[in-house]
Protein backbone atom coordinates (compact mmCIF):
# COMPACT_ATOMS: atom_id res chain seq x y z
CA UNK A 1 0.00 0.00 0.00
CA UNK A 2 1.24 3.20 -0.89
CA UNK A 3 1.37 5.92 1.84
CA UNK A 4 0.57 8.75 0.33
CA UNK A 5 -2.81 6.86 -0.63
CA UNK A 6 -5.77 8.43 1.70
CA UNK A 7 -7.01 5.96 4.00
CA UNK A 8 -9.95 5.72 6.84
CA UNK A 9 -9.28 7.84 9.84
CA UNK A 10 -11.79 6.15 12.40
CA UNK A 11 -12.93 8.15 15.36
CA UNK A 12 -14.86 7.45 18.23
CA UNK A 13 -17.95 7.28 15.83
CA UNK A 14 -16.84 5.13 13.19
CA UNK A 15 -14.54 2.82 15.19
CA UNK A 16 -16.97 0.00 15.24
CA UNK A 17 -17.80 -0.11 11.61
CA UNK A 18 -13.71 0.06 10.73
CA UNK A 19 -12.80 -2.61 13.67
CA UNK A 20 -15.82 -5.03 12.02
CA UNK A 21 -14.31 -4.43 8.56
CA UNK A 22 -10.86 -5.67 9.99
CA UNK A 23 -12.49 -8.61 11.09
CA UNK A 24 -13.97 -8.98 7.43
CA UNK A 25 -17.25 -7.71 8.45
CA UNK A 26 -19.97 -5.51 7.37
CA UNK A 27 -22.04 -3.72 10.26
CA UNK A 28 -24.41 -1.39 9.79
CA UNK A 29 -26.30 1.29 12.43
CA UNK A 30 -29.80 0.34 13.20
CA UNK A 31 -32.42 2.18 14.63
CA UNK A 32 -34.26 0.39 17.76
CA UNK A 33 -37.03 2.59 17.53
CA UNK A 34 -37.87 2.18 13.81
CA UNK A 35 -36.25 -0.28 13.07
CA UNK A 36 -34.10 1.48 10.10
CA UNK A 37 -30.55 0.98 8.70
CA UNK A 38 -28.62 4.40 7.51
CA UNK A 39 -25.23 4.97 6.70
CA UNK A 40 -23.09 6.81 6.57
CA UNK A 41 -23.21 6.74 10.23
CA UNK A 42 -24.94 9.06 12.82
CA UNK A 43 -25.15 9.37 16.36
CA UNK A 44 -28.85 9.63 15.78
CA UNK A 45 -31.19 8.22 13.61
CA UNK A 46 -31.76 10.48 9.93
CA UNK A 47 -35.67 8.94 9.85
CA UNK A 48 -36.73 9.54 13.30
CA UNK A 49 -33.98 10.72 15.63
CA UNK A 50 -34.01 8.54 18.18
CA UNK A 51 -30.76 8.25 19.67
CA UNK A 52 -31.26 4.34 20.48
CA UNK A 53 -28.84 2.78 18.13
CA UNK A 54 -26.68 -0.50 17.85
CA UNK A 55 -24.56 -2.14 15.29
CA UNK A 56 -25.79 -4.88 13.39
CA UNK A 57 -24.65 -7.00 10.99
CA UNK A 58 -25.48 -7.07 7.38
CA UNK A 59 -25.74 -9.39 4.50
CA UNK A 60 -22.93 -7.86 3.08
CA UNK A 61 -25.31 -8.46 -0.39
CA UNK A 62 -27.17 -5.37 -2.41
CA UNK A 63 -26.83 -4.20 -5.98
CA UNK A 64 -24.75 -2.27 -7.98
CA UNK A 65 -27.04 1.87 -8.13
CA UNK A 66 -24.76 3.37 -10.46
CA UNK A 67 -20.71 2.84 -11.35
CA UNK A 68 -18.06 5.36 -12.86
CA UNK A 69 -14.99 3.68 -14.65
CA UNK A 70 -11.97 6.00 -13.59
CA UNK A 71 -9.54 6.43 -16.10
CA UNK A 72 -7.74 9.83 -14.64
CA UNK A 73 -6.84 9.05 -11.03
CA UNK A 74 -7.28 11.96 -8.21
CA UNK A 75 -3.65 11.81 -6.97
CA UNK A 76 -0.56 9.89 -7.85
CA UNK A 77 -1.47 7.38 -5.11
CA UNK A 78 -4.33 5.78 -6.96
CA UNK A 79 -2.26 6.06 -10.53
CA UNK A 80 -1.42 2.40 -10.45
CA UNK A 81 -5.38 1.24 -9.96
CA UNK A 82 -6.17 3.45 -13.13
CA UNK A 83 -8.55 1.97 -14.53
CA UNK A 84 -11.03 1.44 -12.00
CA UNK A 85 -14.43 1.43 -10.63
CA UNK A 86 -15.52 2.74 -8.06
CA UNK A 87 -19.75 2.34 -7.29
CA UNK A 88 -22.58 3.15 -5.27
CA UNK A 89 -23.92 -0.21 -4.06
CA UNK A 90 -27.96 -0.29 -2.74
CA UNK A 91 -27.12 -2.80 0.10
CA UNK A 92 -30.39 -5.64 0.95
CA UNK A 93 -30.75 -3.26 4.05
CA UNK A 94 -31.84 -0.33 2.34
CA UNK A 95 -28.64 2.16 2.70
CA UNK A 96 -26.74 2.67 0.02
CA UNK A 97 -22.90 3.03 -0.03
CA UNK A 98 -19.66 3.78 -2.22
CA UNK A 99 -17.29 1.61 -2.89
CA UNK A 100 -14.78 0.24 -5.63
CA UNK A 101 -16.04 -2.68 -7.75
CA UNK A 102 -14.60 -6.21 -8.30
CA UNK A 103 -15.05 -7.66 -11.50
CA UNK A 104 -14.32 -11.29 -12.29
CA UNK A 105 -12.86 -12.69 -15.09
CA UNK A 106 -13.90 -9.45 -17.06
CA UNK A 107 -17.01 -8.92 -16.70
CA UNK A 108 -18.46 -5.55 -17.16
CA UNK A 109 -20.35 -2.99 -14.54
CA UNK A 110 -23.57 -2.99 -14.74
CA UNK A 111 -26.41 -1.30 -13.13
CA UNK A 112 -28.76 -3.36 -10.89
CA UNK A 113 -25.76 -6.03 -10.73
CA UNK A 114 -26.01 -8.24 -7.54
CA UNK A 115 -22.95 -7.97 -5.49
CA UNK A 116 -21.17 -9.26 -2.50
CA UNK A 117 -18.67 -7.62 -0.24
CA UNK A 118 -14.76 -8.76 0.66
CA UNK A 119 -12.02 -6.52 1.87
CA UNK A 120 -8.64 -5.12 0.80
CA UNK A 121 -6.59 -5.56 3.22
CA UNK A 122 -4.81 -2.16 3.87
CA UNK A 123 -2.37 -3.11 6.66
CA UNK A 124 -2.94 -4.77 9.68
CA UNK A 125 -5.70 -2.35 11.23
CA UNK A 126 -7.72 -1.08 8.39
CA UNK A 127 -9.80 -3.27 5.65
CA UNK A 128 -12.15 -1.71 2.76
CA UNK A 129 -14.88 -3.45 1.72
CA UNK A 130 -15.08 -3.47 -1.97
CA UNK A 131 -18.09 -5.52 -3.60
CA UNK A 132 -17.52 -8.31 -6.04
CA UNK A 133 -20.05 -8.78 -8.82
CA UNK A 134 -21.65 -12.18 -8.64
CA UNK A 135 -23.78 -12.27 -11.51
CA UNK A 136 -23.68 -10.01 -14.97
CA UNK B 1 -43.66 41.97 0.51
CA UNK B 2 -39.79 39.94 0.59
CA UNK B 3 -37.81 42.76 2.69
CA UNK B 4 -34.58 41.29 0.03
CA UNK B 5 -36.31 42.85 -2.65
CA UNK B 6 -35.63 46.61 -1.80
CA UNK B 7 -32.23 45.62 -2.54
CA UNK B 8 -30.07 45.88 -5.94
CA UNK B 9 -27.06 45.01 -7.57
CA UNK B 10 -25.11 48.30 -8.81
CA UNK B 11 -21.95 47.05 -9.61
CA UNK B 12 -20.16 44.72 -11.25
CA UNK B 13 -16.60 43.30 -12.04
CA UNK B 14 -14.00 40.81 -13.22
CA UNK B 15 -10.38 40.47 -12.68
CA UNK B 16 -8.61 38.41 -16.05
CA UNK B 17 -9.51 34.93 -16.62
CA UNK B 18 -7.78 31.78 -17.51
CA UNK B 19 -4.24 31.63 -17.06
CA UNK B 20 -3.44 34.52 -14.92
CA UNK B 21 -0.05 33.38 -13.83
CA UNK B 22 0.71 36.93 -12.45
CA UNK B 23 -1.54 37.29 -9.97
CA UNK B 24 -2.06 36.30 -6.35
CA UNK B 25 -5.59 35.07 -5.15
CA UNK B 26 -5.64 38.69 -2.96
CA UNK B 27 -4.55 40.40 -6.34
CA UNK B 28 -7.44 38.92 -8.21
CA UNK B 29 -9.80 39.77 -5.88
CA UNK B 30 -8.77 43.72 -5.63
CA UNK B 31 -8.73 43.94 -9.80
CA UNK B 32 -12.19 42.37 -9.45
CA UNK B 33 -13.26 45.13 -6.80
CA UNK B 34 -11.76 47.57 -8.29
CA UNK B 35 -13.96 47.19 -11.52
CA UNK B 36 -16.98 46.97 -9.45
CA UNK B 37 -16.29 50.32 -7.92
CA UNK B 38 -15.70 52.09 -11.10
CA UNK B 39 -19.06 50.20 -12.71
CA UNK B 40 -20.77 51.79 -9.96
CA UNK B 41 -19.39 54.78 -9.79
CA UNK B 42 -18.79 54.24 -5.77
CA UNK B 43 -15.37 54.54 -3.95
CA UNK B 44 -14.18 52.11 -1.86
CA UNK B 45 -14.99 54.25 1.23
CA UNK B 46 -18.93 53.82 0.25
CA UNK B 47 -18.51 49.83 1.21
CA UNK B 48 -19.60 49.39 4.85
CA UNK B 49 -20.32 45.39 4.43
CA UNK B 50 -18.05 42.56 2.94
CA UNK B 51 -18.64 39.38 1.96
CA UNK B 52 -16.70 36.69 0.78
CA UNK B 53 -16.06 32.89 0.69
CA UNK B 54 -13.18 30.59 1.31
CA UNK B 55 -10.24 29.94 -0.82
CA UNK B 56 -8.21 26.85 -1.13
CA UNK B 57 -4.80 27.99 -2.51
CA UNK B 58 -3.77 29.90 0.89
CA UNK B 59 -4.64 29.63 4.24
CA UNK B 60 -6.82 31.92 4.91
CA UNK B 61 -8.25 32.44 8.90
CA UNK B 62 -11.71 34.32 8.81
CA UNK B 63 -10.82 34.82 4.81
CA UNK B 64 -13.56 37.84 4.86
CA UNK B 65 -11.31 39.63 7.45
CA UNK B 66 -8.21 39.19 5.40
CA UNK B 67 -10.02 40.45 2.31
CA UNK B 68 -11.59 43.81 3.94
CA UNK B 69 -8.22 44.94 5.84
CA UNK B 70 -6.41 43.72 2.55
CA UNK B 71 -8.81 46.50 0.86
CA UNK B 72 -8.75 48.72 3.49
CA UNK B 73 -12.33 48.58 4.35
CA UNK B 74 -13.03 48.41 8.40
CA UNK B 75 -16.98 47.34 7.45
CA UNK B 76 -19.83 47.51 9.74
CA UNK B 77 -20.66 43.55 8.82
CA UNK B 78 -19.09 40.83 7.60
CA UNK B 79 -18.84 37.33 6.28
CA UNK B 80 -17.96 34.50 4.81
CA UNK B 81 -20.11 32.44 2.95
CA UNK B 82 -19.44 28.83 2.84
CA UNK B 83 -21.64 27.00 0.54
CA UNK B 84 -19.14 25.57 -2.08
CA UNK B 85 -20.46 26.33 -5.28
CA UNK B 86 -23.82 27.77 -4.23
CA UNK B 87 -21.77 30.23 -2.27
CA UNK B 88 -21.93 33.22 -5.73
CA UNK B 89 -25.29 33.48 -5.36
CA UNK B 90 -25.50 33.00 -1.19
CA UNK B 91 -23.53 36.02 -1.40
CA UNK B 92 -26.11 38.35 -2.65
CA UNK B 93 -28.28 36.68 -0.70
CA UNK B 94 -26.85 37.77 2.53
CA UNK B 95 -26.03 41.09 1.49
CA UNK B 96 -29.75 41.90 0.68
CA UNK B 97 -30.56 40.45 4.32
CA UNK B 98 -27.96 42.78 6.08
CA UNK B 99 -28.90 45.76 4.07
CA UNK B 100 -32.71 44.58 5.01
CA UNK B 101 -31.79 44.25 8.39
CA UNK B 102 -30.02 47.94 8.71
CA UNK B 103 -26.55 46.51 9.62
CA UNK B 104 -25.04 48.29 6.46
CA UNK B 105 -25.86 49.88 3.36
CA UNK B 106 -23.61 48.78 0.66
CA UNK B 107 -22.22 45.31 0.67
CA UNK B 108 -19.23 44.07 -1.45
CA UNK B 109 -19.30 41.00 -2.45
CA UNK B 110 -15.62 39.31 -3.82
CA UNK B 111 -14.52 35.85 -4.86
CA UNK B 112 -11.99 34.08 -6.68
CA UNK B 113 -8.31 32.74 -6.38
CA UNK B 114 -5.22 31.53 -8.47
CA UNK B 115 -6.35 27.81 -8.60
CA UNK B 116 -4.89 27.01 -11.93
CA UNK B 117 -1.69 29.21 -11.45
CA UNK B 118 -0.82 28.65 -8.14
CA UNK B 119 0.49 25.19 -8.48
CA UNK B 120 -1.23 23.39 -10.92
CA UNK B 121 -3.75 21.94 -12.61
CA UNK B 122 -3.57 18.65 -11.22
CA UNK B 123 -2.69 19.62 -7.72
CA UNK B 124 -6.28 21.55 -8.15
CA UNK B 125 -7.56 18.07 -8.96
CA UNK B 126 -6.29 16.33 -6.10
CA UNK B 127 -7.16 18.76 -3.86
CA UNK B 128 -10.92 19.51 -4.66
CA UNK B 129 -10.88 15.79 -4.69
CA UNK B 130 -9.84 15.62 -1.05
CA UNK B 131 -11.29 18.47 -0.10
CA UNK B 132 -14.43 17.04 1.54
CA UNK B 133 -16.82 16.47 -1.54
CA UNK B 134 -16.69 12.83 -1.17
CA UNK B 135 -16.48 11.15 2.80
CA UNK B 136 -13.03 11.16 3.89
CA UNK B 137 -13.83 8.18 5.76
CA UNK B 138 -16.14 6.05 3.48
CA UNK B 139 -15.38 7.31 0.02
CA UNK B 140 -12.09 9.37 -0.63
CA UNK B 141 -10.48 5.79 0.37
CA UNK B 142 -11.79 4.46 -3.38
CA UNK B 143 -10.28 7.40 -5.25
CA UNK B 144 -13.51 9.21 -6.67
CA UNK B 145 -12.87 12.59 -8.74
CA UNK B 146 -14.69 15.02 -7.94
CA UNK B 147 -15.93 14.15 -11.57
CA UNK B 148 -16.84 10.65 -10.61
CA UNK B 149 -19.22 11.86 -8.03
CA UNK B 150 -20.98 13.73 -10.39
CA UNK B 151 -20.56 10.59 -12.93
CA UNK B 152 -21.91 8.41 -10.53
CA UNK B 153 -25.31 10.48 -10.76
CA UNK B 154 -24.76 10.94 -14.78
CA UNK B 155 -25.03 7.25 -15.61
CA UNK B 156 -28.29 6.75 -13.22
CA UNK B 157 -29.60 9.40 -15.01
CA UNK B 158 -28.97 8.03 -18.29
CA UNK B 159 -30.03 4.59 -16.84
CA UNK B 160 -33.25 6.01 -15.43
CA UNK B 161 -34.25 7.85 -18.07
CA UNK B 162 -32.65 7.43 -21.40
CA UNK B 163 -30.61 10.52 -21.27
CA UNK B 164 -27.51 9.98 -23.69
CA UNK B 165 -23.53 11.29 -23.86
CA UNK B 166 -24.72 13.18 -27.09
CA UNK B 167 -27.56 15.08 -25.17
CA UNK B 168 -24.40 15.66 -22.03
CA UNK B 169 -21.98 16.50 -24.86
CA UNK B 170 -24.83 19.16 -26.42
CA UNK B 171 -24.15 21.48 -23.09
CA UNK B 172 -20.67 21.67 -23.60
CA UNK B 173 -20.84 22.89 -26.97
CA UNK B 174 -23.48 25.25 -25.95
CA UNK B 175 -21.47 26.75 -23.37
CA UNK B 176 -18.37 26.84 -25.50
CA UNK B 177 -20.46 28.65 -28.13
CA UNK B 178 -21.27 31.34 -25.18
CA UNK B 179 -17.97 31.73 -23.90
CA UNK B 180 -16.53 32.31 -28.27
CA UNK B 181 -18.84 35.93 -27.46
CA UNK B 182 -17.46 36.30 -24.08
CA UNK B 183 -14.03 38.53 -24.18
CA UNK B 184 -13.07 37.71 -20.85
CA UNK B 185 -14.05 33.76 -21.39
CA UNK B 186 -10.96 31.40 -20.13
CA UNK B 187 -11.72 28.83 -23.49
CA UNK B 188 -12.81 30.58 -26.69
CA UNK B 189 -12.53 28.50 -29.74
CA UNK B 190 -15.59 26.53 -30.58
CA UNK B 191 -16.05 22.55 -30.16
CA UNK B 192 -18.89 20.49 -31.44
CA UNK B 193 -20.41 16.80 -30.23
CA UNK B 194 -18.20 15.03 -31.85
CA UNK B 195 -15.13 16.73 -30.34
CA UNK B 196 -16.81 16.44 -26.80
CA UNK B 197 -17.51 12.22 -27.78
CA UNK B 198 -13.92 11.73 -29.01
CA UNK B 199 -12.14 13.73 -25.47
CA UNK B 200 -10.74 11.78 -23.29
CA UNK B 201 -12.50 9.31 -21.04
CA UNK B 202 -12.20 10.99 -17.41
CA UNK B 203 -14.76 8.91 -15.60
CA UNK B 204 -16.92 7.13 -17.41
CA UNK B 205 -19.80 8.67 -19.13
CA UNK B 206 -17.98 11.82 -18.41
CA UNK B 207 -15.32 12.71 -21.00
CA UNK B 208 -12.64 15.88 -20.24
CA UNK B 209 -14.92 18.52 -21.94
CA UNK B 210 -18.07 17.23 -19.96
CA UNK B 211 -15.88 18.90 -17.02
CA UNK B 212 -15.49 22.14 -15.71
CA UNK B 213 -11.97 23.74 -16.40
CA UNK B 214 -9.35 24.47 -13.55
CA UNK B 215 -8.87 28.96 -14.11
CA UNK B 216 -7.15 31.58 -12.39
CA UNK B 217 -10.14 34.79 -11.93
CA UNK B 218 -12.45 36.54 -9.20
CA UNK B 219 -15.20 38.35 -9.46
CA UNK B 220 -16.89 40.97 -7.37
CA UNK B 221 -20.61 42.69 -7.35
CA UNK B 222 -21.63 45.30 -5.26
CA UNK B 223 -25.25 45.66 -3.37
CA UNK B 224 -27.30 48.38 -2.00
CA UNK B 225 -30.71 49.22 -1.24
CA UNK B 226 -33.20 50.18 -4.30
CA UNK B 227 -33.37 53.71 -2.64
CA UNK B 228 -29.78 54.47 -2.90
CA UNK B 229 -29.55 52.83 -6.42
CA UNK B 230 -31.94 55.22 -7.76
CA UNK B 231 -29.16 57.32 -7.81
CA UNK B 232 -26.47 55.34 -8.99
CA UNK B 233 -25.25 55.26 -12.77
CA UNK B 234 -26.25 52.08 -13.58
CA UNK B 235 -29.55 49.87 -13.94
CA UNK B 236 -29.94 47.67 -10.83
CA UNK B 237 -30.50 44.49 -10.90
CA UNK B 238 -33.25 43.45 -7.76
CA UNK B 239 -33.24 40.81 -5.86
CA UNK B 240 -36.93 39.34 -6.43
CA UNK B 241 -36.79 35.76 -4.86
CA UNK B 242 -34.14 32.95 -3.31
CA UNK B 243 -34.47 30.10 -2.12
CA UNK B 244 -32.52 27.31 -0.85
CA UNK B 245 -32.40 23.61 -1.13
CA UNK B 246 -30.42 20.29 0.70
CA UNK B 247 -31.20 17.13 0.38
CA UNK B 248 -28.02 15.63 1.13
CA UNK B 249 -24.50 16.22 1.74
CA UNK B 250 -22.83 13.08 0.23
CA UNK B 251 -23.77 11.21 -3.07
CA UNK B 252 -22.99 7.81 -1.52
CA UNK B 253 -25.57 7.79 0.95
CA UNK B 254 -28.58 9.20 -0.75
CA UNK B 255 -30.98 7.01 -1.92
CA UNK B 256 -31.93 8.87 -5.37
CA UNK B 257 -28.79 11.26 -7.32
CA UNK B 258 -30.91 12.09 -10.32
CA UNK B 259 -32.91 14.71 -7.99
CA UNK B 260 -32.30 17.35 -5.60
CA UNK B 261 -32.50 20.08 -3.37
CA UNK B 262 -33.24 22.49 -6.41
CA UNK B 263 -36.37 21.44 -6.64
CA UNK B 264 -37.18 22.70 -3.17
CA UNK B 265 -34.78 25.99 -3.67
CA UNK B 266 -36.21 26.69 -7.21
CA UNK B 267 -39.80 26.62 -5.86
CA UNK B 268 -39.27 28.70 -3.01
CA UNK B 269 -37.47 31.81 -5.42
CA UNK B 270 -40.72 31.38 -7.48
CA UNK B 271 -42.81 32.01 -4.39
CA UNK B 272 -41.05 34.31 -3.07
CA UNK B 273 -41.08 36.40 -6.91
CA UNK B 274 -44.33 35.99 -7.56
CA UNK B 275 -43.12 34.73 -10.84
CA UNK B 276 -43.29 32.14 -13.31
CA UNK B 277 -41.11 29.76 -15.33
CA UNK B 278 -42.42 31.22 -18.34
CA UNK B 279 -41.70 34.92 -17.38
CA UNK B 280 -37.67 33.71 -16.89
CA UNK B 281 -35.64 35.06 -20.01
CA UNK B 282 -32.48 33.80 -19.18
CA UNK B 283 -31.19 31.09 -16.77
CA UNK B 284 -27.88 31.47 -15.38
CA UNK B 285 -27.24 27.71 -14.63
CA UNK B 286 -23.85 25.85 -12.76
CA UNK B 287 -22.43 23.77 -14.90
CA UNK B 288 -19.51 22.04 -13.09
CA UNK B 289 -20.51 19.08 -15.69
CA UNK B 290 -22.69 18.85 -18.18
CA UNK B 291 -25.10 16.77 -16.52
CA UNK B 292 -25.55 19.10 -13.79
CA UNK B 293 -27.04 21.65 -15.99
CA UNK B 294 -29.86 18.84 -17.25
CA UNK B 295 -30.37 17.95 -13.60
CA UNK B 296 -31.25 21.40 -12.52
CA UNK B 297 -33.97 22.19 -15.82
CA UNK B 298 -35.37 19.34 -14.56
CA UNK B 299 -35.54 20.45 -10.60
CA UNK B 300 -35.89 24.00 -11.13
CA UNK B 301 -39.23 22.81 -13.21
CA UNK B 302 -38.17 24.51 -16.95
CA UNK B 303 -39.38 20.60 -17.89
CA UNK B 304 -40.31 17.09 -15.95
CA UNK B 305 -37.92 15.06 -14.38
CA UNK B 306 -36.09 12.94 -17.31
CA UNK B 307 -36.66 15.10 -19.76
CA UNK B 308 -33.32 17.35 -18.88
CA UNK B 309 -31.24 15.77 -22.10
CA UNK B 310 -34.02 16.41 -24.73
CA UNK B 311 -34.29 19.65 -23.53
CA UNK B 312 -30.74 20.50 -23.86
CA UNK B 313 -30.80 19.78 -27.79
CA UNK B 314 -31.58 21.55 -30.84
CA UNK B 315 -30.49 24.98 -29.56
CA UNK B 316 -32.94 25.25 -27.29
CA UNK B 317 -30.46 26.33 -24.47
CA UNK B 318 -28.56 28.62 -26.68
CA UNK B 319 -28.64 32.27 -27.47
CA UNK B 320 -31.18 32.37 -29.97
CA UNK B 321 -33.59 29.12 -27.90
CA UNK B 322 -36.21 29.34 -26.16
CA UNK B 323 -34.32 29.34 -22.49
CA UNK B 324 -30.95 30.74 -23.28
CA UNK B 325 -28.99 29.23 -20.49
CA UNK B 326 -25.36 30.46 -18.57
CA UNK B 327 -24.88 32.99 -21.49
CA UNK B 328 -20.87 33.73 -20.44
CA UNK B 329 -19.89 30.10 -21.26
CA UNK B 330 -20.59 29.36 -17.82
CA UNK B 331 -17.45 26.67 -15.34
CA UNK B 332 -17.38 24.43 -18.70
CA UNK B 333 -15.72 27.75 -21.09
CA UNK B 334 -16.38 30.73 -19.49
CA UNK B 335 -13.65 29.63 -16.39
CA UNK B 336 -14.03 27.92 -13.02
CA UNK B 337 -11.85 29.41 -10.00
CA UNK B 338 -13.25 27.47 -7.16
CA UNK B 339 -15.70 28.26 -4.78
CA UNK B 340 -15.79 31.67 -6.51
CA UNK B 341 -16.63 30.40 -9.77
CA UNK B 342 -20.33 30.50 -9.07
CA UNK B 343 -20.52 34.10 -8.69
CA UNK B 344 -19.75 34.75 -12.71
CA UNK B 345 -22.88 33.57 -13.54
CA UNK B 346 -24.71 36.26 -11.23
CA UNK B 347 -22.48 39.03 -12.77
CA UNK B 348 -24.10 37.72 -16.15
CA UNK B 349 -26.92 37.93 -14.58
CA UNK B 350 -26.41 41.55 -14.06
CA UNK B 351 -25.61 42.40 -17.68
CA UNK B 352 -28.40 40.88 -19.46
CA UNK B 353 -30.84 42.86 -17.50
CA UNK B 354 -28.70 45.55 -18.17
CA UNK B 355 -28.63 44.95 -21.92
CA UNK B 356 -24.97 44.80 -21.67
CA UNK B 357 -23.91 41.73 -22.48
CA UNK B 358 -22.70 42.34 -26.17
CA UNK B 359 -22.69 39.95 -28.42
CA UNK B 360 -24.33 37.56 -26.00
CA UNK B 361 -27.31 39.94 -24.90
CA UNK B 362 -30.82 37.96 -25.39
CA UNK B 363 -33.37 40.99 -26.43
CA UNK B 364 -34.25 42.75 -23.44
CA UNK B 365 -33.78 40.80 -20.92
CA UNK B 366 -35.74 41.60 -17.61
CA UNK B 367 -36.29 38.57 -15.50
CA UNK B 368 -33.11 36.64 -15.09
CA UNK B 369 -32.74 33.19 -12.96
CA UNK B 370 -29.76 32.07 -11.35
CA UNK B 371 -28.89 29.01 -9.59
CA UNK B 372 -25.73 27.65 -7.65
CA UNK B 373 -24.65 24.28 -6.63
CA UNK B 374 -22.60 23.30 -4.22
CA UNK B 375 -20.78 19.94 -3.22
CA UNK B 376 -22.65 16.72 -5.45
CA UNK B 377 -25.90 18.47 -6.19
CA UNK B 378 -25.91 18.95 -2.34
CA UNK B 379 -26.64 22.21 -1.45
CA UNK B 380 -28.70 24.79 -4.01
CA UNK B 381 -29.36 28.66 -3.77
CA UNK B 382 -31.67 29.87 -6.69
CA UNK B 383 -31.55 33.66 -6.76
CA UNK B 384 -34.49 35.53 -9.11
CA UNK B 385 -32.96 38.87 -10.22
CA UNK B 386 -35.21 41.61 -12.22
CA UNK B 387 -34.66 44.95 -13.92
CA UNK B 388 -37.64 46.61 -11.42
CA UNK B 389 -38.17 45.90 -7.72
CA UNK B 390 -41.20 43.95 -6.89
CA UNK B 391 -42.28 46.92 -4.95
Amino acid sequence: MQTDRPVPAPNPETAPYWKAARDHRLTLPRCLACGKYHFYPRSLCPFCASRSLAWEPCSGRGVVYSYTEVFRAPSPAFAADVPYVVAIVALDEGPHLMTRLVLPGGMSPGIGQPVEVLYEDLDDELSLPRFRATQP
Amino acid sequence: MNPTARCSIVGIGESAVGKVPDRSALQLQADATTAALTDAGLTIADIDGLITTPVRVEAWNMPCGVVASYLGIRPDYLLTVDLAGASGAAMIHHAAMAIAAGQCTTVLCVAGQNLLSNRSRSHAVKAMAESGAAHPQFEVPYGPLVASNYALIARRHMHEYGTTEEQMAEVAVTMRRHASLNPNAHKRDLISVSDVLKSPMITSPLKILDCALVSDGAAAAIVTSADRARDLRQKPACLLGQGYGLRHSYIGETLNVTSSGAVDSGRKAFAMAGLKHSDIDVAELYDCFTITVIIELEDLGFCKKGEGGAFVQGGRIGLEGELPVTTHGGLLSGGHCGVGGGFFHVLEAVRQIRGSAGARQIGNAETVLVHGNGGTIAIHCTLILGAAAAV
